[in-house]
C-alpha cells in the first residue's frame, strides 16, 4: 500500500500523464474549454470553499480578463502571453474594487452586493464601443506564444492552456495550504473568533477576493484566446449561477472538486446537446443542482473522500 | 408651456403612472418572497418560475377548459401555491436547519427543472393571452390614454398588497406569523402548529406570483422564461426594501416602478440596470435596506 | 514513442490538408457530403427559423435523392441557443472533429459574424438565411460566406422607402439596442431623409424587453407621424401588441414595422397587425411555384413557411446543385460553380450571387390584410410591388467589404 505522504504526489503525476495525453483520444478545443472552467471554478472555490463567502458575481471577472485580452490582441498587437497577463491584471483590479465594497457585507447581502455590480459590469459591456456589443468581440487572433512558438494549431494551444491551468491551480493549491490560508479556513469557521485573535479579517477577505477574481479573469483571458471570441455569454448572470453548479457539484472547499464539476457540467453541455436529449439540457442541469443541495452536499470529490476516509483509514 | 426637467409634465406624469403599473408587480413579487424569507429563511430563487406558472395556468386553461379571466385569477394562484406546497413539504423542508444558501441553490436548480421542462414543451416565443372583454378600450385621462386593463392590476395589486400587510400587522394569524419567525421553538411550546403555519405561509408567498403572472398574462407574452430575467430585479427590490420586511417591500415595488420609469424617459438603455445601481448605494449607506432593522 | 509519432503524424496531416486546395472532379472528402444547420432552434427566433428550418433542408436533401453522384448526404445539426461563443464552438468543432463541408441556417447576426471567421480561416461554406444584418456582406464580408434571403438595407430601402412616399414623413425611431437594432435604424435613417422625411426622435430599448409601455407612450408623444420599429422577433411582437393596446393607430398614428414574419404575423393576429406594410424576401402564396413548395412544407411541419425556412432550402439545392455539376465538394471549386450560375427557383428568379456574398434576388413590399379580407389561417398578405434585387440591396459602389475592389 502507498504510504500516506507519497499519495497526492503519485495522483498529481498520475493526473498531469493523463492530462498531457489526452489530446490524442479527445477533441482538444472541447479539453481546453473544461480546463478554462475548470481553473474559473477552481477561483470561484477558494472564495466560497476556503472564505465561505458566496459570491454571484464572478461573470464579470471572467469576461473582463476575455474582453480586455480580447481587445489587446485585436487593436495593439501584442503577443498573447502579454495580452493574457493585462486582461488577469484587469480583473485582478475589478476584484479589489468589488471587495472593498462587498466584503463587510455578510451571507445573502454579500451574494446580491456581487450580483448588483456584475449587473453593472454587465451594462457597461453592453454600452462599451470597444465590445462589440451583442455580436461580442469576435477574431481575437491566437497569435504566437512569446513571437515564437504559433498558437493556431490545436494541440499547441492546448499545452499552453494546460500550462496556465497548472499555473492556476497550483497558486491555490499553494494558498490553502500556506499559513494566509490556514487564516481563511478560521475565518470561515468562525469569524468572531478570528478577529479576537487579532486577525484584520476583512483584509484577509479583501486579498482573498481579489485573488479570486484575478484567477477567474486568467480563465476568461485564456478562453478568449482559445475561442477567439469574447461575448455577453460570459458577463451574463446565468454564468455566475454555473460557476455556483460546478463548484457544488465537484465538492465545495475541495481542492479537486471544482476541476470535476467543470468537467462534468461542460461535457454534459456539450454531449447531451447533440442527442435526443437536447432540449434537456437545462432541465439535467437543474436535477442535478437539486439532488446535490438535497443528497450529496459535499459533492462528487467531498462524496469520494468521505467514503475513502471511511473505507480505509 | 412650462416643463419640468426639460420634458412637458404631461409626458412626465404619463411616464410615472406607467412605472407605478410596473412597480405594482414588482410590489407583488417581492411581497411573496419577503413573506417567505421571513418565516422561512429561504430565498426563493423559483419565484420567477412561479410568476410564469401561474401565467401558464391561465393561458392553459383559457386554452383546453375553457376557464376565462376571472375564474383563473383566483384558481392559478391556488393550483400554483398547491404545486409549492408540494415541493416545501417534499423538498425544501429537509433543508431548515442549514445555511440559508442551500435553500437558495436548491431553488435555483428547481427553477431551472420548471423553465427548462415549458421550454421543451411550449417554446421560448411568448403565447398571446387577450385582455378580458370588460377591461378593453381606456381612459383619456389628458395627459394620457390609460389602458383599462393597466388601471385594473394598480387596483387589483395594491388591494391584495395593502390587504396582506394589513393581516400581517394588525390580525392575530399574523401575530402568530411574526411571532413564528422570532421564535419557532416558543410557538410550537404553546401549541400552534408551526410546521403547518410555515407551509401556508410559502404557499401564499408563492399564490401571490402565480397572482402576479395572471394579471400579466394579457399584456406580456406569457413565455416560459418571462419569470427569469425579472426575478433578479426582483430581489435586488426586496434587498433594498429590508430582507424580509413587508411594508418596505411593497413600498420598495412602487418606488423601484417610479425610478425604472423615469429612467425610461432620461436613459433607456439603463431602464434594466438602474435597479441595481440603487441596490448598491442603498446597501453602502444603510446596510440593512430602506425598511430593514439593523441586525 | 507512440505519442511523438501521433503528434507527428497529425501535425504532417494538418499541413497536407493545408496545401492541398486544388480539386479534382470526384474527389469528396470522406466519400460523404456533409452538411450542417445551425439555427436557434428553442429561443425567441425558433419560430422564424428553428426546427422547421431543419426540416427544409431535409426536404432538399430528399429532393436531390438523398445523395449527389453515388456520395450520400448527411447532415447534422445544433441549437446555437443565440449566442456566438455557442455557435462558434459548434461549428469549429463540426469542421475539426466531424469534417463538414458546409453550414446552413444561422440566425442572430451576432452568431452568423462569429460562425463566418470560423468557416473562413478553415476555408469552409456557409449559407446564411435567417440573418438581418448587412454588415455580413459589407464590413464583415468574407469569400466563404453567401447571404441569401434579406438583409437590413433591403428591409429599410423596402418598407421606410414606401412609407416615405406615401407621406409618412416625420419618424420616431424604436430600436433594440443592439448592433442589430442600430444597424437598421441607420439604414432606415439614410432612407427616410433621401426621401425627404425626417427623424424626429429616437429611443433605443434594452435587449430583451417585456414592458414596451413607457416607450411606447414617448413615442406618441413626439407626435411623429410613424412610428419606426427596428427591432426583432419578441420585441417586435412586444411593440406591436401595446400599440394596439394604447390606441396608436386610432390616434392617426402609423406603424413601420422593418422586421416582420410571416410567423409573427400569425401568432399576433390580423386585428393587431393589419394594414402594416413590410418587406419579404418570400410569400408563400405569391405564384404557383411558392404554393406548390409552400404546400409540401405545410404537410410536414403544419405550419407555411417562412422567408428563412424557404432561404434555407433555397440556399442547400443550389448548393447540391453546385456539387453534382462540380462532381466535387472542395470548397472554392463548388463556390465557384455556384456564383458562376443564377438561382433559379421557386424561391428566386435569376438571383445572383455577387462577390461580397450577396445574392441578390427580387424582394417584395407587402401589407397585412384585413381581418374580413383574408380567406384563411395563412392568407395573411397582400403583395403590393415586386423591389428589383438591383433596387433593393447595397450597390458594390457602396461597399466596404475588402473584397471589392474599386
Amino acid at each position: 500500500m502507498i504510504s500516506k505522504s507519497d499519495n497526492p504526489k503519485v495522483l498529481y503525476g498520475v493526473l498531469l500523464g493523463l492530462a498531457i495525453l489526452a489530446p490524442l483520444a479527445i477533441y482538444p478545443v472541447f479539453l481546453m474549454k473544461v480546463l478554462c472552467f475548470a481553473l474559473f471554478a477552481s477561483a470561484f472555490n477558494l472564495l466560497l470553499g476556503y472564505v465561505g463567502l458566496l459570491s454571484f458575481g464572478h461573470a464579470a471577472f471572467l469576461a473582463t480578463g476575455g474582453y480586455i485580452t480580447g481587445h489587446i490582441l485585436t487593436q495593439w498587437g501584442l503577443s498573447t502571453e502579454l495580452g493574457i497577463i493585462f486582461g488577469t491584471l484587469a480583473a485582478t483590479a475589478l476584484g479589489y474594487i468589488f471587495g472593498k465594497l462587498a466584503i463587510r457585507r455578510q451571507g445573502i447581502y454579500f451574494a446580491m452586493i456581487t450580483l448588483a455590480l456584475a449587473q453593472l459590469v454587465f451594462f457597461l459591456f453592453v454600452q462599451a464601443p470597444f465590445t462589440g456589443g451583442e455580436n461580442g468581440l469576435q477574431g481575437i487572433p491566437r497569435g504566437n506564444l512569446f513571437g515564437l512558438i504559433s498558437l493556431q494549431d490545436n494541440l499547441s494551444m492546448y499545452y499552453f492552456v494546460l500550462a496556465i491551468f497548472i499555473f492556476g491551480f497550483a497558486l491555490i493549491q499553494r494558498t490553502i495550504h500556506s499559513p494566509f490560508g490556514q487564516v481563511l479556513k478560521a475565518i470561515r469557521e468562525n469569524e468572531p473568533r478570528a478577529i479576537s485573535l487579532g486577525y484584520d479579517v476583512d483584509k484577509y477577505k479583501l486579498l482573498a477576493f481579489t485573488l479570486s477574481a484575478g484567477l477567474a479573469g486568467l480563465a476568461g483571458s485564456t478562453k478568449s484566446v482559445v475561442f477567439q471570441l469574447a461575448s455577453l455569454t460570459d458577463a451574463h448572470w446565468h454564468m455566475s449561477g454555473e460557476v455556483v453548479l460546478m463548484t457544488l457539484l465537484g465538492g465545495v472547499g475541495t481542492l479537486f472538486g471544482p476541476v470535476v464539476g467543470a468537467a462534468t457540467v461542460v461535457s454534459l453541455q456539450n454531449y447531451l446537446a447533440q442527442g435526443p436529449l437536447g432540449s434537456w439540457v437545462t432541465v439535467i442541469l437543474g436535477l442535478i443542482f437539486v439532488i446535490c443541495v438535497l443528497a450529496f452536499r459535499s459533492g462528487i470529490v467531498g462524496e469520494i473522500q468521505k467514503f475513502m476516509r471511511k473505507n480505509f483509514e | 408651456m412650462t416643463e419640468l426637467l426639460g420634458i412637458p409634465p404631461q409626458v412626465l406624469f404619463g411616464q410615472m403612472l406607467i412605472g407605478l403599473i410596473n412597480g405594482s408587480f414588482y410590489a407583488l413579487l417581492s411581497l411573496g418572497l419577503a413573506i417567505i424569507f421571513g418565516l422561512l429563511n429561504i430565498i426563493n430563487f423559483s419565484h420567477g418560475a412561479q410568476y410564469m406558472l401561474g401565467a401558464f395556468a391561465a393561458w392553459l386553461g383559457l386554452q383546453y377548459f375553457g376557464v376565462n379571466y376571472w375564474v383563473a385569477l383566483v384558481l392559478a394562484p391556488v393550483c400554483v401555491a398547491a404545486f409549492g406546497i408540494l415541493l416545501e413539504r417534499t423538498l425544501l423542508r429537509r433543508l431548515y436547519r442549514e445555511d440559508h444558501l442551500y435553500g437558495l441553490l436548491l431553488t435555483f436548480g428547481l427553477a431551472l427543472i420548471i423553465e427548462g421542462s415549458f421550454v421543451h414543451w411550449f417554446g421560448v416565443s411568448g403565447q398571446p393571452y387577450a385582455v378580458p372583454e370588460s377591461l378593453q378600450g381606456g381612459q383619456n385621462l389628458g395627459f394620457m390614454f390609460l389602458p383599462t386593463y393597466r388601471g385594473w392590476i394598480i387596483v387589483a395589486s395594491l388591494v391584495v398588497c395593502f390587504g396582506t400587510w394589513y393581516m400581517i400587522e394588525r390580525t392575530r394569524l399574523g401575530a402568530y406569523l411574526r411571532a413564528g419567525t422570532e421564535n419557532p421553538q416558543l410557538m410550537q411550546a404553546f401549541g400552534i402548529n408551526v410546521p403547518l403555519l410555515i407551509t401556508l405561509t410559502y404557499g401564499y408567498g408563492v399564490a401571490l406570483a402565480a397572482l402576479a403572472g395572471v394579471l400579466a398574462a394579457p399584456i406580456y407574452q406569457v413565455s416560459p422564461v418571462m419569470g427569469s430575467n425579472l426575478l433578479i430585479t426582483v430581489f435586488a427590490v426586496v434587498v433594498i426594501g429590508g430582507m424580509g420586511s413587508i411594508l418596505g417591500s411593497i413600498l420598495t415595488g412602487l418606488l423601484m416602478g417610479l425610478i425604472e420609469g423615469l429612467t425610461k424617459v432620461f436613459y433607456p438603455e439603463a431602464s434594466s440596470t438602474v435597479i441595481f445601481l440603487v441596490m448598491i448605494i442603498i446597501l453602502l449607506v444603510r446596510p440593512a435596506g430602506l425598511f430593514g432593522k439593523e441586525a | 514513442m507512440t505519442l511523438t509519432k501521433k503528434l507527428l503524424a497529425t501535425a504532417v496531416m494538418s499541413a497536407m490538408a493545408a496545401t492541398s486546395t486544388l480539386a479534382q472532379a470526384g474527389q469528396y472528402s470522406d466519400d460523404e457530403i456533409r452538411v450542417a444547420y445551425l439555427a436557434d432552434m428553442s429561443g425567441t427566433y425558433s419560430a422564424l427559423s428553428g426546427p422547421g428550418g431543419l426540416e427544409a433542408a431535409k426536404m432538399a436533401i430528399e429532393d436531390i435523392g438523398g445523395s449527389i453522384n453515388g456520395k450520400k448526404i448527411t447532415i447534422v445539426s445544433a441549437d446555437d441557443q443565440n449566442k456566438p461563443d455557442i455557435g462558434a464552438n459548434k461549428v469549429r468543432q463540426w469542421i475539426d472533429v466531424d469534417n463538414i463541408d458546409m453550414v446552413a441556417g444561422m440566425v442572430a447576426s451576432s452568431v452568423t459574424i462569429a460562425v463566418n471567421k470560423v468557416v473562413e480561416q478553415k476555408n469552409k461554406i456557409s449559407l446564411v438565411s435567417g440573418s438581418a444584418a448587412s454588415s455580413i456582406t459589407n464590413e464583415y464580408c468574407t469569400p466563404n460566406s453567401i447571404h441569401w434571403v434579406y438583409d437590413t438595407y433591403a428591409l429599410a430601402h423596402g418598407t421606410a422607402k414606401a412609407v416615405v412616399q406615401e407621406g409618412g414623413k416625420s419618424w420616431f425611431m424604436l430600436t433594440a439596442d443592439y448592433a442589430f437594432g442600430h444597424a437598421l435604424e441607420r439604414d432606415v435613417e439614410k432612407v427616410v431623409q433621401e426621401n425627404g422625411g425626417e427623424i424626429v426622435d429616437k429611443v433605443r430599448h434594452p435587449f430583451p424587453t417585456s414592458d414596451f409601455s413607457s416607450f411606447i407612450l414617448q413615442a406618441q408623444g413626439s407626435g411623429a407621424q410613424v412610428i419606426g420599429l427596428a427591432n426583432a422577433g419578441a420585441d417586435t411582437t412586444n411593440s406591436l401588441k401595446t400599440a394596439s393596446e394604447f390606441g396608436i393607430t386610432q390616434a392617426g398614428q402609423k406603424l413601420a414595422g422593418l422586421l416582420i414574419f410571416l410567423n409573427d404575423v400569425h401568432s399576433l393576429g390580423l386585428k393587431v397587425t393589419q394594414g402594416l406594410q413590410l418587406t419579404t424576401g418570400f410569400y408563400w402564396d405569391r405564384t404557383e411555384e411558392t404554393r406548390a413548395w409552400s404546400q409540401r412544407y405545410f404537410e410536414r411541419t403544419g405550419r407555411m413557411p417562412t422567408m428563412v425556412q424557404a432561404g434555407v432550402y433555397s440556399s442547400l439545392m443550389h448548393y447540391f446543385k453546385a456539387v453534382q455539376a462540380a462532381d466535387t465538394d472542395e470548397t472554392q471549386a463548388v463556390l465557384q460553380q455556384m456564383r458562376d450560375t443564377p438561382v433559379n427557383d421557386f424561391f428566386a428568379q435569376n438571383g445572383k450571387i455577387r462577390i461580397d456574398g450577396r445574392m441578390v434576388h427580387d424582394m417584395y413590399l407587402a401589407e397585412v390584410k384585413k381581418p374580413a379580407d383574408s380567406t384563411n389561417e395563412w392568407d395573411l398578405y397582400k403583395v403590393l410591388r415586386t423591389i428589383p434585387g438591383d433596387e433593393a440591396y447595397r450597390p458594390l459602389s457602396e461597399s466596404q467589404c475588402k473584397l471589392v475592389q474599386k
